[in-house]
C-alpha cells in the first residue's frame, strides 16, 4: 500500500497526528534551553517553565522545590499527553503506542528485580519506576527468586511475556544474568517492534525501521562497551545484539571481538553515519559517546516530522519529550549543585 | 469638502487619537503609581525588556513572592471547596492589611491547615484501618464459623468446583478437610484475612494461585459498605478475604503478594469467643475515634470558614499585586539607578486624568520628586482603542472579529449597528417569530446585573454578550415581518382591508382567474391576499430579489464612500482619484444602473424584463430595447455608462503603481537637486511612507502585481458581490417557507382531527419545530449569512483591519480574565 497511506491515513490517525504535531510544537526551544542554563535557582528554572506548557504542572509546588519534583512533574505530562493520545487511538495506532512503552517496562522490570535482589523497600523502588512503564502486577515481581518464576508468576500476563522465551533459566538472579536478561528482552522487543512497523508497511515502515535500527545499533554498541572486560563470553555478547540494523550482521561480527574502545571505533568507522560520531570522540574517550549517540538520535526523530502520514511521529514525540525531561533533570541537576559550568556538557537541544 | 471636514467627529468612527508617553517614576513611588494607573486602566505600557527572560528582571523576586502566595490561596481554596464550605465574604468590613503582612498571615494558615490535615489523616487512618478490622473480624468470622459448623455445604461447594480445576479441588478438599477437625490443628493449615480493593481482587486471587500452585483456599465476600481510602479520600468497594493455605513458605510469600497489591491484613482469632472480645475493644476504639475526628474536623472547618471571609478579598488583593510587579517588570531602570522609565500608549483624552493619578502618587508615597511624564514621537503604528458603550460593544466585537481595525481607520461598527440588525431581519422577517427573540433578549436585558456578575456556560455566555444585537435584530424582525406580513407565516389584516377581492360572491374562480384590485394598495407591506395564492411565490421572489440587490447596491456604494473618506483623511489624494473614482464608476455605472431600473420599473409599473435591459446592455448595447425600454434616452444611456464601465477599468489598474513609480524615484533622486518645495507637497500626501521613506526598496513589479491583484478583485467582486447579496432574498424565502410548512402540515393538519391527543402531539411538534429549527437554527443561519455580507462584501470595500487592540493595564480586565 506505499504511497496510498494519504488516501486513508487521515480517517483514523489524522486526529491524533495533529494532536502530536500540536505538542511537538510545545517542545523547549533553543532559546528556551539558553534562558534556562541561565538560571540560578530552582525557582528560577520553575519560573521559566511555568511560561511554557509545563507550566499548569508545576504551579501548584512549593517553594523549595527539588530536581526529583520537577522531572516527575514533567513526565507526568508526557504521561497524560501520552494516555490521551492512548485513548483516542484505533488500531494499530493503539498498538504501535503500546510498543512504545515496553521499553518502559524491561526497565522496570529490572530496576524492580534488582532492587529487591539489593533489599530495597519496594514502595520505594515503585516510586522510583517510569510511569509509562507501569504494569498491573508490577509489585509482585518482588516475590520471584528466579527467571523461571519471574515469568510463570508476573510476566505472563504482561506484554513481555513472549520476549522471555529466550532467556528462560532457573538460575537464581544476580546482578549479571539480570543485565543479560535486560538485553536480550530488548533484544527480542526491538526486533518485535521492527517487525510489528515492518507489518505496517508503508511510511511508518520506512521511517521506523530507520529509527529503531539507530536504536538496535546503539545498543550493540553500548553492549560492546559495558562488556568489555567482563566475564561475558564473545557468543553471549554475539546473542545480545538484535538481528536487524546497519551493523547486522557483519558489523556485529566485528563488534564481538573488540577488546576495547578503539577497536570499537575501528569497527564503527566503517559505518559512514556512525564515523562522523565517533570521529567527534578523541582516541580512547567513551564518555561522550552517549551525547553523540543523543544528539545524532534527536536529529533523526525531528526528521520524522517532516514527512506525513505515518505513525513514526508518535514514536519520536515521545523520544524527543523524554530528551527534553532528561536535559531538564541535567540542567536543574547542575543548578542545585551549583556545577554551573558543567550544564552543557549533557543537553542536547532538540531544535 | 469644506463642509465635511467643518462636520463634527464621530466617536465611535476613528478610533481614540493616542500618544506615546514616557514615565519618569522614582523608585519610591513606582509601586503606587503603577497601581494607581492599573486602577485607572487608560495606559498601555510597552515592555522594554523583551530580551531579558522573566527571571533576569528587575521585580522577580517579588513577583516569586506572589505566585507563592497565590499558590497558598489556591490551596486554602481547594481545601475549602473539599470541606464542602462555600467561600462567603464576611458581612462586617474587613481591615485592609499589606502584602507583607498577608505572606506571614498565609504562610500561617497554610501550616496550620497542613499540620490539622496531616493529624486528621493519621486518625483518618487509623480509624479506616479500625473499620477494615472490623469489617474482616465480621466477614472472616463468617468464614471460620461456617467452616466450622457447616462442612456438608462446603463440601458440596467443593463438588461444584471440581469440573473447573481438578487438582484444585482435590487439594482444597484435602485441606478441607484436614483443617475440618478443629481450628487449633497441628498440621499448618492457616488462614490470612484481609480486605482488598474489589478492582484488584480478581488478580489478587490469580497471582495466589499461581504462586501456591493452588494448594490454597480463597474466599470473599463484599463489605457492607463502601470505605474511605486515607491516600486518595476517594470510597472504594473493598472485599474482605480469607485464603488458606499450609507451609511457612507460603506464607511468606503471600504476605509479599498481599503487600504488593495493597491488600492489608488483619489477624482474626480463630476462637469465637476472644474474636467477640476483639470485636468490642474494636467497636469501642472505632466510636472514640469518631468523637475525635469529628472534633478535629469541627475545628479546622471552623478555621476554613474564617479563612474563607477573606479568601476573595485576598486573591485579589495578591492578584493586583502580581500585575503591579508585572508592569513594573516592564520598565527600564535609568542610568543613575534611581528611575524607572516606562513607555506606554495612552489616549490622549486621558493625558490629564494619568497625570492626576501620578501627581496622587508622588504625594501618597511623599517622593521628593514628582514623576515626569512626556509624549514622545513615534513611528510605530499606535494601538487601535475604540470607547464602546454596552450596545456598541457587542458590534464592535462583531468587526473585531474579522480584524482589528487600523489606528484611526475608518470604523464599519458605527453602521454595522443598524445594517447587521437590518439585513439579519430581511433574511428572518416575520414578526411572530420576532416578538419571541425579543421577549429572549429582553429577559437578558432585564436580568443583566445578575447574568453579568455571574459564571456561565459557553452558549450562555454568547447569547449575553450578543443580548443587544439580540435585541435589535428581533425590533428589525418584527419590523421586516410586519412588511413581509407574516406571523408565524400567517399574514394577518392589520393595516386594513385587503386591496383585492373575489369577482364574484362564490369566489370559486379566486384560484384560477384570480382577483380584482378594488381599493387602494394595502398601506403597509405585503397584501394579505396574496398568501396562498398562485402567484404568491413568483410575486414575493421578485420583489425580495429586486430588494436584495437595491441594499446591496446601497451598502457596497457605503464601502467605497468610507473608502473615501479614509483617503481623505489619511491625505491620500492618490486613492481617491485612482481609486475611489473609478470604482464608484464602474460600480454605479453597471449595477447602479440596475437599481435604477428596478426602482423605475416599481413605480412605473412597467412590464419591462430587466434581465433582457442587463444581458442586451453588453451583448448589443446599439441595437433598440423594444418594449423593454423603460424611459426617453435609455439607449444612449446604456452606451454612455458601458464606456464609462470599461474605461474604469484601466483607471483603477495603471496609473496609481507608475505615479508611485515616479514619486518613488523624484524623492530619491531628486532628494539634493530639485526644489524643496515640490517634495515637501509629496510628503503632505503620502504621511505613512513620507515618515519612514528608507525602510523598504520599492519594487515596482509588486506593487504593480498588488494593484492588479485589487483591480481585478473589485471588478469581479462588483458582480459576484452583487449576486451575493440574493442570499437576502433566498434565506427569506427559506425561512418563510419553513415556517409554512410546520404552520400547514403539522399544526392544521393535526388541529384537522378531532382528538386531543392529536392536536396536543401537533401542537407539541409545531412548536418544538419553531423552537429548535426556525428560532434557533434559521437564527443562526441568518446571523451567519448577515455576519458575511458584513465582513466580505461590505467591508471589503476599505477595511484593511490590520491594526492591534488597545490593552492597557487595568485590573479591572485583570479580574476578568482570572474567572
Amino acid at each position: 500500500m506505499y504511497g496510498f497511506e494519504a488516501l486513508t491515513f487521515n480517517i483514523h490517525g489524522g486526529y491524533l497526528e495533529a494532536i502530536v504535531r500540536g505538542y511537538r510544537s510545545g517542545l523547549l526551544t533553543a532559546a528556551d534551553y539558553n534562558n534556562l542554563c541561565q538560571c540560578e535557582t530552582l525557582d528560577d528554572i520553575k519560573m521559566h517553565l511555568s511560561a511554557t506548557e509545563y507550566g499548569p504542572y508545576l504551579q501548584n509546588e512549593p517553594s523549595p522545590l527539588h530536581t526529583t519534583t520537577i522531572v516527575e512533574k514533567c513526565t507526568l505530562k508526557l504521561v497524560d499527553e501520552y494516555k490521551h493520545m492512548l485513548a483516542q487511538a484505533t488500531e494499530p495506532l493503539s498498538t504501535f503506542l503500546e510498543y512504545i512503552t515496553y521499553g518502559h517496562m524491561i526497565d522496570n522490570v529490572v530496576l524492580i528485580v534488582t532492587g529487591t535482589l539489593h533489599e530495597r523497600d519496594v514502595q520505594e523502588l515503585l516510586e522510583k519506576c517510569h510511569p509509562l512503564g507501569m504494569f498491573d502486577s508490577i509489585a509482585t515481581l518482588a516475590v520471584a527468586q528466579n527467571m523461571r518464576e519471574l515469568y510463570r508468576l508476573v510476566l505472563v500476563d504482561t506484554p513481555l511475556a513472549p520476549y522471555f522465551s529466550e532467556c528462560i533459566t532457573s538460575e537464581d538472579l544476580d546482578d549479571m544474568n539480570i543485565e543479560i536478561m535486560r538485553n536480550t528482552l530488548y533484544k527480542a522487543y526491538l526486533e518485535d517492534f521492527y517487525r510489528f512497523c515492518q507489518k505496517l508497511g508503508g511510511a511508518t515502515a520506512e521511517i521506523m525501521s530507520d529509527l529503531l535500527a539507530f536504536e538496535a545499533d546503539r545498543r550493540a554498541v553500548n553492549i560492546t562497551i559495558n562488556s568489555i572486560g567482563t566475564e561475558l563470553t564473545r557468543d553471549d555478547r554475539r546473542k545480545l545484539y538484535s538481528n536487524f540494523g546497519l551493523l547486522y550482521p557483519y558489523g556485529h561480527e566485528e563488534l564481538a571481538v573488540c577488546e576495547d574502545i578503539d577497536q570499537v571505533r575501528a569497527a564503527m568507522e566503517k559505518y559512514p553515519p556512525y564515523q562522523s560520531i565517533f570521529s567527534k570522540l578523541s582516541y580512547g574517550e567513551s564518555q561522550m559517546l552517549d551525547k553523540a549517540f543523543y544528539e545524532e538520535e534527536v536529529k533523526r526523530l525531528c526528521l520524522a516530522f517532516e514527512q506525513q502520514f505515518h505513525y513514526g511521529v508518535f514514536f519520536a514525540y515521545m523520544r524527543l519529550r523524554e530528551q527534553e525531561i532528561r536535559n531538564l533533570m541535567w540542567i536543574s541537576e547542575c543548578v542545585a549543585q551549583n556545577q554551573k559550568s558543567r550544564v552543557h556538557d549533557s543537553v542536547v537541544f532538540i531544535f | 469638502m469644506e463642509y465635511i471636514d467643518r462636520l463634527p467627529a464621530m466617536d465611535l468612527m476613528r478610533s481614540e487619537k493616542m500618544m506615546l508617553v514616557q514615565l519618569i517614576i522614582p523608585v519610591e513611588s513606582a509601586h503606587r503609581a503603577v497601581s494607581y494607573l492599573g486602577e485607572l486602566g487608560l495606559l498601555q505600557f510597552r515592555d522594554l525588556n523583551d530580551d531579558k527572560s522573566p527571571f533576569q528582571r528587575t521585580f522577580v523576586n517579588q513577583v516569586k513572592r506572589c505566585a507563592e502566595m497565590s499558590r497558598k490561596l489556591r490551596f486554602i481554596k481547594e481545601q475549602i471547596h473539599k470541606a464542602g464550605l462555600t467561600p462567603s465574604p464576611s458581612p462586617a468590613p474587613q481591615p485592609d492589611i499589606d502584602l507583607e503582612e498577608l505572606e506571614i498571615q498565609l504562610e500561617e494558615h497554610e501550616h496550620g491547615l497542613i499540620e490539622m490535615n496531616a493529624n486528621s489523616e493519621k486518625l483518618q487512618q487509623t480509624y479506616n484501618e479500625l473499620l477494615e478490622f472490623k469489617m474482616v473480624l465480621q466477614k472472616a468470622g463468617d468464614f471460620l464459623l461456617s467452616t466450622g459448623s457447616h462442612v456438608a455445604t462446603q463440601e458440596t461447594e467443593l463438588a461444584e468446583n471440581i469440573h473447573v480445576n481438578d487438582d484444585y479441588a482435590e487439594t482444597s478438599s484435602l485441606l478441607e478437610q484436614e483443617m475440618l477437625p478443629g481450628p487449633s490443628n497441628q498440621t499448618g493449615v492457616r488462614f490470612i484475612s484481609g480486605i482488598i480493593c474489589k478492582s484488584k481482587v480478581l488478580r489478587f486471587e490469580r497471582m495466589l494461585f499461581r504462586t501456591t500452585r493452588g494448594n490454597m483456599l480463597f474466599n470473599q465476600a463484599p463489605t457492607d459498605d463502601q470505605i474511605l481510602d486515607p491516600a486518595t479520600n476517594e470510597l472504594v468497594e473493598k472485599i474482605v478475604f480469607v485464603v488458606f493455605f499450609s507451609g511457612e513458605q507460603a506464607r511468606v510469600k503471600i504476605l509479599k503478594i498481599c503487600e504488593a497489591f495493597g491488600a492489608n491484613c488483619y489477624p482474626v482469632a480463630e476462637d469465637t469467643i476472644r474474636r467477640r472480645q476483639i470485636t468490642r475493644e474494636v467497636l469501642s476504639h472505632l466510636s472514640d475515634l469518631e468523637t475525635t475526628l469529628e472534633a478535629g474536623l469541627r475545628h479546622r472547618d471552623k478555621a476554613l470558614i474564617s479563612i474563607g471571609f477573606h479568601l476573595a478579598k485576598w486573591m485579589n488583593m495578591v492578584r493586583r499585586e502580581k500585575a503591579v510587579y508585572d508592569t513594573l517588570n516592564m520598565l527600564n531602570f535609568d542610568v543613575t539607578k534611581k528611575c524607572l522609565v516606562g513607555e506606554g500608549w495612552c489616549p490622549i483624552f486621558a493625558k490629564t486624568k494619568i497625570q492626576e493619578a501620578l501627581q496622587r502618587a508622588t504625594t501618597d508615597s511623599n517622593s521628593q520628586v514628582g514623576v515626569i511624564f512626556h509624549v514622545m514621537h513615534s513611528v510605530e503604528s499606535p494601538p487601535t482603542y475604540f470607547k464602546t458603550n454596552h450596545l456598541t460593544n457587542a458590534y464592535q466585537e462583531i468587526v473585531d472579529a474579522y480584524g482589528v481595525a487600523k489606528y484611526q481607520e475608518a470604523n464599519p461598527a458605527v453602521y454595522t449597528i443598524i445594517t447587521f440588525p437590518f439585513l439579519f431581519a430581511v433574511m428572518f422577517g416575520d414578526w411572530g417569530h420576532g416578538i419571541c427573540l425579543l421577549l429572549g433578549a429582553l429577559f437578558l436585558i432585564a436580568r443583566e446585573k445578575k447574568l453579568g456578575s455571574q459564571k456561565l456556560g459557553s452558549f450562555m455566555e454568547m447569547l449575553f454578550g450578543g443580548r443587544y444585537v439580540l435585541l435589535l435584530m428581533s425590533l428589525f424582525s418584527i419590523y421586516c415581518g410586519l412588511i413581509y406580513n407574516e406571523f408565524f407565516s400567517v399574514p394577518f389584516h392589520i393595516f386594513g382591508n385587503s386591496a383585492y377581492r373575489c369577482r364574484d360572491t362564490t369566489c370559486s374562480d379566486s384560484r384560477s382567474v384570480g382577483l380584482v384590485k378594488y381599493q387602494d394598495t394595502y398601506p403597509f407591506g405585503v397584501d394579505p391576499s396574496w398568501r396562498g395564492s398562485r402567484s404568491e411565490l413568483p410575486f414575493l421572489n421578485s420583489l425580495k430579489m429586486k430588494m436584495s440587490i437595491l441594499f446591496g447596491i446601497a451598502q457596497m456604494n457605503l464601502g467605497i464612500i468610507l473608502s473615501y473618506f479614509n483617503a481623505r483623511y489619511f491625505g491620500n489624494s492618490l486613492d481617491i482619484k485612482y481609486q475611489f473614482v473609478p470604482q464608484m464608476i464602474f460600480l454605479n455605472s453597471l449595477f447602479g444602473y440596475l437599481s435604477l431600473l428596478i426602482i423605475i420599473k416599481w413605480c412605473s409599473g412597467s412590464q419591462a424584463d430587466l434581465y433582457h435591459v442587463m444581458i442586451y446592455m453588453f451583448l448589443s448595447p446599439f441595437e433598440d430595447l423594444g418594449e423593454n425600454k423603460l424611459f426617453w434616452g435609455q439607449n444612449v444611456l446604456q452606451v454612455i455608462l458601458l464606456l464609462l464601465a470599461v474605461i474604469a477599468v484601466p483607471w483603477m489598474l495603471f496609473p496609481k503603481p507608475f505615479i508611485l513609480k515616479r514619486l518613488h524615484t523624484e524623492r530619491f533622486q531628486g532628494r539634493s537637486y530639485t526644489a524643496l518645495g515640490t517634495s515637501d507637497i509629496y510628503d503632505d500626501e503620502e504621511p505613512d511612507s513620507a515618515r519612514e521613506p528608507h525602510l523598504e526598496e520599492f519594487n515596482f513589479s509588486e506593487v504593480f502585481v498588488h494593484q492588479m491583484i485589487h483591480s481585478i478583485e473589485f471588478v469581479l467582486g462588483a458582480v459576484s458581490n452583487t449576486a451575493s447579496y440574493l442570499r437576502l432574498w433566498a434565506l427569506s424565502l427559506a425561512h418563510s417557507e419553513l415556517s409554512t410548512v410546520f404552520y400547514e402540515k403539522v399544526l392544521l393538519l393535526a388541529w384537522g382531527y378531532d382528538n386531543l391527543v392529536i392536536r396536543l402531539v401537533g401542537l407539541a411538534v409545531f412548536s418544538f419545530a419553531t423552537a429548535f429549527i426556525l428560532l434557533m437554527m434559521e437564527t443562526l443561519s441568518a446571523f451567519l449569512h448577515a455576519l458575511r455580507l458584513h465582513w466580505v462584501e461590505f467591508q471589503n470595500k476599505f477595511y484593511s483591519g490590520d491594526g492591534y487592540k488597545f490593552r492597557p493595564f487595568s485590573f479591572a480586565a485583570l479580574n476578568e480574565d482570572e474567572d
